[in-house]
């Protein structure tokens, strides 16, 4: 199927094929008489399509290779900076580093906690109500869409600078990503036992919850720890808008040119999500 | 007490009853977890507080509310430099060619990386390489970068091209391992020399998996790249927090809806091309 092309996208004869006279099906007459259409590999067009989208990128972020060869080596000057920590800096990393840790942890599980009844109402297998499933969708699609570190930026307006905002940023991001993964993980899990409890004459509630809740709950827990992941990196950054944690150090040490400062948080982030990536992959895979 | 179990309940059929009381009991298991997460908890609530509202946080939260039902209609369709649309299309570029030059860079990389290719403490110093590329948050890189490049949407792209090497290489590993070498052994037997090995038995079981990962990557990027503007590296988030930090709430409603759709947009197509690419 992917034979005359690399990108194995459309090779079958669509109507566009037939329209377009460029990508018309070459016939091929076969020695016993028959003929057969071979449709025309797509990949040139695809190819100038994305020579065309980079130049115009190259344009429009005014891109310049030059200035890497010429500037280069400031680089790796503060790179230099940045390996060669400053160890007696850990003492002032701690407190903003458990900041951190605490924000993700509480907002891991409170983002997650809010997604699960609303994952629920957001998939088409349970909720049969067809605009409430828009609607949830919608929602979810919105939450997504913002980046984390704009929702951090407007709960440190409202709720004033300091760890709270920050965790009301991260319990909104886990919540969008964690909702959408289990609607996902949802629609895909057998039905087969949902109904018999129905017939029997369960409510929706005792239904979904002793049959399909049991089957959800894995996938949950390692969605659950795989935002927490996610959230342990992106928590370090919120900071950086006010947000309390590692991020204000960050911001402070690069305004002050203290690389080996930065270098010491940096070091103190690598082996906290060193420990957890680890701790959560490996029960990850005990879940499945 | 599990292997008695078993025996049991192969010597006869049991009642569905039977089978109730010999479900496994772990009460234990899930007391010691309940416990961790709680305990756990209380630790994260000691220094998370709700002190109530900000100064003027309740204003905040209104001119948000107003800005998004009221964008500057004005600034949504302004084609100019400062424009959204402008805007925009210079934050997908950032992404397009961070995306682009991370998904080459990452190649040699995830080669290098994969302990079935390379002997095993190669792997390991470049799996270590990547972690640490991984580790430090975008927007360090970016700050780094200024250094060499200066405040500009160039900065955005360098940054981008090395953030994405660590996602994207890891991801590449998992596609290299899965490569069904078997293949080759029946090239070999049709007479086939190593680079029609490579391109009839390696590329077209390699290709899909890394144009898919370089466009889930590209999603990334794209929502990535409208943050790094904070910094000074490019893209439509310098505006936004300029605006947000200045109260121009209907400005801000603006660069949001814009970003908002444009967000959709991409996650729409990538999702889409990524399911043709996997069920061909």
């Amino acid at each position: 199927m992917a034979k005359n092309s690399f990108f194995a996208v459309g090779s079958r004869v669509t109507l566009f094929d037939r329209v377009v006279s460029l990508f018309r099906p070459e016939l091929i007459t076969l020695p016993n008489g028959h003929t057969v259409e071979r449709p025309r590999s797509r990949t040139p067009l695809i190819v100038t399509i994305l020579i065309a989208v980079v130049f115009a990128s190259i344009k429009l972020t005014g891109f310049d290779i030059g200035i890497i060869i010429r500037r280069g080596h400031q680089f790796t000057v503060i790179l230099k900076q940045i390996f060669q920590p400053d160890f007696s800096y850990f003492v002032k990393v701690v407190d903003p580093l458990m900041d951190t840790i605490k924000m993700s942890i509480l907002g891991s599980v409170l983002g997650a906690t809010l997604a699960l009844p609303f994952s629920v109402v957001a998939s088409t297998n349970i909720n049969k109500t067809g605009w409430i499933v828009a609607v949830c969708r919608f929602i979810l699609n919105i939450v997504r869409t913002l980046p984390t570190l704009i929702i951090a930026k407007f709960a440190a307006l409202i709720f004033g600078l300091g760890t709270f905002a920050g965790t009301v940023a991260i319990t909104v991001f886990t919540f969008g990503v964690v909702s959408k993964m289990m609607y996902e993980a949802i629609e895909t899990i057998d039905m087969g036992a949902f109904e018999a409890m129905e017939s029997a004459g369960a409510d929706k509630f005792q239904a979904f919850w002793s049959a399909c809740f049991p089957q959800i709950l894995p996938t949950y827990l390692s969605y659950c720890l795989y935002s927490l992941e996610m959230n342990i990196r992106a928590a370090a950054i919120l900071g950086y808008v006010g947000a309390g944690g590692l991020g204000l150090l960050i911001n402070e040490r690069v305004g002050w040119r203290d690389y080996q400062g930065l270098g010491m948080v940096l070091l103190a982030l690598f082996i906290v999500v060193f420990i957890i990536e680890n701790t959560s992959q490996y029960l990850r895979r005990k879940l499945s | 007490m599990a292997k008695n179990n078993r025996s049991m309940l192969t010597e006869r059929p049991v009642s569905v009853e039977e089978a109730y009381e010999l479900r496994p009991r772990l009460w234990w298991l899930y007391t010691l977890i309940v416990l961790i997460v709680v305990s756990l908890l209380a630790w994260s609530g000691t220094t998370v507080e709700f002190k109530g509202f900000a100064n003027k946080g309740i204003e905040v939260a209104k001119g948000v509310g107003y800005g998004l039902t009221h964008p500057d209609m004005n600034l949504l369709l302004n084609l100019t430099n400062e424009g959204v649309p402008y805007q925009l299309f210079q934050t997908v570029a950032i992404a397009v060619l961070g995306t682009i030059i991370g998904g080459l860079l990452a190649v040699p990389f995830s080669f290098l990386a994969c302990d079935k290719i390379v002997p095993k403490w190669v792997a390991v110093i470049f799996q270590a390489v990547i972690l640490l590329i991984r580790t430090i948050p975008s927007i360090v890189w970016a700050l780094v970068w200024i250094r060499v490049t200066g405040p500009n949407a160039f900065c955005g792209v360098v940054t981008q091209s090395v953030c994405s090497i660590g996602m994207i290489t890891k991801m590449y590993i998992t596609a290299i391992e899965d490569l069904d070498t078997k293949i080759l052994e029946s090239l070999d037997a049709a007479g086939c020399d190593a680079f029609q090995k490579i391109r009839y038995g390696i590329l077209p079981q390699i290709i899909p998996n890394f144009i898919s990962t370089v466009i889930y990557r590209f999603d990334i990027n794209v929502k990535d790249a409208t943050t790094l503007g904070i910094v000074g590296a490019g893209g439509i988030g310098a505006a936004l927090v300029q605006c947000i930090n200045s109260s121009r709430w209907s400005m801000v409603g603006a660069y949001l809806c814009g970003m908002i759709v444009l967000m959709l947009f991409i996650e729409f197509f990538s999702t889409k091309i990524r399911n043709k690419l996997t069920r061909g």
